[in-house]
């Protein structure tokens, strides 16, 4: 907030309302104050804004996942003549021109207008009385940058030192700030003079427009500033605006107004499953809902992907991946069921080639992604398929599957990468400078990995195998739609033929048991003598068992869940650890011997990557010393309790799943 | 925060056109600034069209009942505020000296020559510059004006005697302990067509590191801010006078520098 200016806007849908609504104002202020327009001697730049006191453009920006909105704050960008500003302020304040008239600009010498930040503002309370809120200056920050280029990403690591950044770097690492929304606004200032013809009060109308192909206006917004010392002017004028018809008090920041403008809302990307699902739903439907939804996330991550923004967003993809491929373990069963009366399959033909195509799948150039696409089917031929036969599910099985491999090379190395800093301030006997050369050679490996990742993601494979995904789910889902589950989901073990089609709530249930049931009893049966790979794969069963919770917890008691789900968390955390620093030793040792084989590795640096590795083997240690520990916080009796009666629904006490 | 304060102890001689305009340049140049007049009669108040008055006047003020930042107004101009006049500040030394009320010696400032650079002290936290309009007469009241600054400027009348009322100042401020003024003074008034004002004003200005190259010459416009009411610079920026007051406050800002 860079000054906590509340205010007024314009009421109304068109411009000439608005404008209206404008003129009644300066009218109704103009019964008791002088008023005097303030002229700049700028050009004018937009209806209705004909010489302007200010005029600039300003670019909010935040991190594709809305890390910034998500911590109550909002970024702008606000370019000026010589250089620009950062302003960081609450995401629910609505600032005003005078917060953010642009930098670096010359007021006119005869008329020289006050722009200090006042220290109050005078606004309408909700009752209509007016009141004086005091300024919120002190929780903005700004923060003068030069060179910043407003419609380009811009990497945590490479923002400029200042105020703004160091508040929010913290918060966005290891993400890029993008450009969401710009917006042009220009500025008509009025002062109020009392008999004296001294200012007393300002009144600011700021006009704001999307700029593009059609540019979108957004309603004017006005505010009443204090001239300090004048606060009871200041509010018999904010009295007098708000008593115009047309015009209301302003309760939404310019940001949100502008998203909107343009379709969208402040944190409508995020990783979180969240699917639409409802307890009583078709179990085909609310599956197909759920893996539309990962659906949208992996495409959503794409282009991120190949522009290479951020890291995030091939980790963010890979999740998705993996998430498909466990939903497909745990559920694809129900979406082979037949949708109701349309149980004839009429897709025998295509099957039968889906089939081959699985087959041959793993059999293909893995990383080429130029296999051809053998189902003789189009995407949009296949979208009148109600259900996926087992041949289909083998395939798209083998599809995901080669996504996650294509993407983990890259990944892995975006992992060392992004933890260089950390290792290197964490070496003892070797100097951090020792490390340099592991990191150039880890760089030039990630370009090499990162342009076959980009071939494989621009292949046909990779294009068609997601369109045909997303016109089958899209298919399930529709022809399930309106239905109700009425046969009971066979658990993973009973299931012989073709399940029924129940409800999500029932399916959701058993194979949240189910995976429960397994992390339990093999973790139960860890000993201190059990092998490293028995804790791998507690690893993964824990890893299905939280999907299996995230992709169900819209039917889960949020209490519950949340207890459950953070006693599991901390678990996977723990053996996380165990096997990441297991993998990441491996992989420096196999690092090692490739450097030294290309002939670029000095002794200091194997010295510095054994120092290293050593250490991660303490990390190691200390992860399985700390296994027992959480395994009973999540899995001993009360544990199983909990998560007994999560599945029961007794937590909510409206017996969810009953 | 920089302390300037226009001083003379006679009346008349311009110290506050000069507080006003110096104090409007230095917020032009970006300084957050606040003039304060402590001139009962109230004439920079007027000029900046503030009514020149204070709730709880000026013992209010001295006692410590009222902080200065309570009795501060915008003025119409960027960066630039006012503590207003109040007429009861013509009896301000017998508050700086503890008399009214019988607990002034209690007051915040301590020794009664430093009240004033104590109340300011809390400015430094808002302003640049500070700009203290003093009125005419030797008192404590301007004992503490010279306590409290770091730059006493001297608006001079170009006569022989004006030279005796510089010396005079140098001599008392130089007895000062601890910290001392800058003291730097400047012809005001100059009429170019006396050759007395132009034979004192070059050879003094040449002679006294302590006196200012350039001198604010008697000119109409400048007696016209009393109806502008407003700084010379606001209503007639490429004036002579307002050059000439732009020029003055770069020599004072570069001294400092």
């Amino acid at each position: 907030m860079t000054l906590g200016l509340a205010g007024f806007i314009a009421n109304g849908d068109d411009r000439q309302t608005w404008e209206e609504a404008v003129e009644a104002v300066v009218t109704a202020v103009a019964t008791e104050f002088a008023v005097i327009r303030e002229r700049s001697g700028e050009p004018a730049s937009g209806p209705g804004a004909d010489d302007p006191t200010g005029a600039y453009r300003l670019t909010w920006l935040d991190t594709f996942d809305w890390r910034l909105h998500k911590a109550g704050l909002a970024l702008e960008y606000v370019a000026g003549r010589r250089g620009g500003e950062l302003r960081l302020m609450s995401a629910t304040s609505a600032t005003t021109t005078l917060a953010r008239t642009a930098p670096a600009r010359t007021a006119p010498a005869r008329t020289a207008p006050a722009r200090t930040a006042p220290a109050r503002t005078a606004a309408p309370s909700a009752t209509g009385v007016t009141a004086v809120t005091a300024a919120d200056s002190d929780t903005s920050t700004v923060q003068p940058v030069t060179g910043w280029t407003a419609t380009r990403p811009h990497l945590s690591s490479d923002l400029p030192d200042g105020p703004v950044v160091a508040r929010i770097a913290g918060l966005i690492a290891p993400r890029a700030l993008l450009p969401v929304a710009a917006a042009a606004s220009t500025t008509t200032e009025y002062r109020l003079l009392n008999t004296d013809d001294k200012t007393v009060a300002r009144l600011l109308v700021e006009r704001l427009v999307i700029p593009g192909g059609d540019v979108i206006p957004l309603a004017p917004r006005l505010t009443i500033v204090e001239v300090r010392g004048y606060q009871g002017q200041a509010r018999r004028a904010a009295r007098l605006v708000a008593a115009v018809p047309g015009v209301g008090t302003e309760a939404e920041a310019p940001f949100p107004a502008a998203l909107r403008a343009l379709g969208r809302r402040p944190g409508d990307y995020s990783n979180k499953v969240d699917a639409p699902i409802t307890v009583a739903m078709p179990a085909p439907q609310a599956a197909a809902a759920i893996l539309l939804r990962l659906l949208d996330t992996i495409e959503a991550n794409v282009g991120g992907v190949l522009k290479d923004t951020d890291t995030e967003f091939l980790h963010d993809l890979r999740v998705s991946v993996r998430r498909t491929r466990s939903a497909l373990k745990l559920f694809g069963d129900v979406l082979t069921a037949p949708a109701p009366n349309n149980a004839n399959n009429a897709n025998n033909a295509n099957n039968a080639n889906n089939a081959n195509n699985a087959n041959n799948a793993n059999k293909s150039d893995k990383n080429s992604g130029n296999r051809p696409d053998k189902t003789g089917e189009s995407a949009t031929a296949d979208a009148g398929c109600t259900g996926l036969t087992r041949e289909d599910l083998a395939f798209f099985t083998a599809e995901f599957k080669w996504i996650g491999d294509v993407t983990t090379p890259t990944r892995d190395l975006d992992v060392h990468l992004l933890d260089f800093a950390q290792m290197a301030d964490g070496l003892a006997a070797a100097k951090p400078d020792d490390l340099e050369p592991f990191r150039s050679f880890l760089e030039q490996r990630r370009r090499r990995e990162f342009r076959a990742l980009t071939r494989a993601l621009r292949s046909p494979r990779f294009t068609v195998a997601i369109k045909k995904w997303r016109a089958k789910l899209a298919a399930i889902r529709q022809s399930h739609q309106g239905g109700a589950g009425v046969a009971a989901v066979r658990s993973e073990k009973s299931v012989q033929g073709p399940p029924g089609v129940g409800t999500v709530g029932t399916l959701a249930a058993e194979r949240t048991r189910v995976s429960f049931v397994k992390v339990a009893r093999r973790g139960a049966a860890i000993t201190a003598g059990s092998p490293p790979e028995s804790l791998h794969d507690l690893r993964k069963r824990c890893k299905e068992l939280r999907y299996a919770l995230e992709f169900f917890a819209p039917l889960h008691d949020k209490i519950g869940y949340g207890k459950v789900v953070g006693d599991l968390k901390r678990l996977q955390d723990c053996l996380g650890d165990f096997q990441d620093t297991e993998v990441q030793i491996g992989e420096i040792r196999t690092l090692a011997a490739a450097m030294l084989a290309a002939g670029e590795a000095p002794a200091v640096t194997l010295l510095a990557m054994g120092e290293v590795t050593a250490g991660l083997v303490v990390r190691q240690h200390a992860a399985r010393a700390d296994f027992e520990r959480r395994f009973a916080a999540f899995a001993d009796v009360d544990g199983q309790r909990r998560m007994s009666a999560l599945l029961r629904g007794r937590q909510g006490g409206t017996g969810r799943y009953q | 925060m920089r302390i300037y304060a226009t001083y003379n102890i006679k009346g008349g001689v311009g110290k506050t056109t000069t507080a006003v305009n110096l104090a409007y340049l230095a917020a032009e140049s970006g300084l957050r600034t606040v003039l304060w007049d402590l001139d009962p009669q109230g004439a920079a108040s007027f000029m900046f069209r503030v009514k020149p008055r204070v709730k709880g006047g000026g013992k209010a003020i001295i006692l410590g009942r009222r902080s200065l930042d309570e009795t501060i107004k915008g003025t119409d101009f960027d960066n630039l505020d006012i503590i207003p006049a109040d007429f009861t500040y013509r009896n301000m030394d017998l508050l700086l000296d503890g008399g009214a009320g019988g607990d002034g010696g209690n007051s915040p400032g301590g020794k009664p020559a430093r009240k004033l650079s104590k109340l300011l002290a809390p400015l430094a936290q808002e302003y640049d510059a500070v700009f203290l309009d003093c009125p005419p007469s030797v008192s404590l009241v301007s004992e503490n004006v010279l306590h409290a600054a770091d730059v006493i400027l001297v608006p001079l009348i170009p006569t022989t005697l004006s030279v005796r009322t510089l010396d005079q100042l140098s001599e008392f401020v130089g007895e000062f302990q601890g910290r001392r003024p800058d003291l730097y003074a400047f012809f005001s008034m100059v009429d170019g067509r006396k050759k007395l004002h132009r034979e004192i004003t070059e050879k003094l200005s040449a002679q006294r590191s302590e006196v200012a190259k350039t001198a604010i010459p008697a000119l109409s416009v400048i007696e016209t801010m009393s109806v502008e009411r407003a700084p010379v610079a606001v209503f007639a920026p490429n004036s002579p006078a307002a050059r000439a007051y732009r020029d003055l406050w770069a020599e004072i800002s570069s001294r400092g520098a």
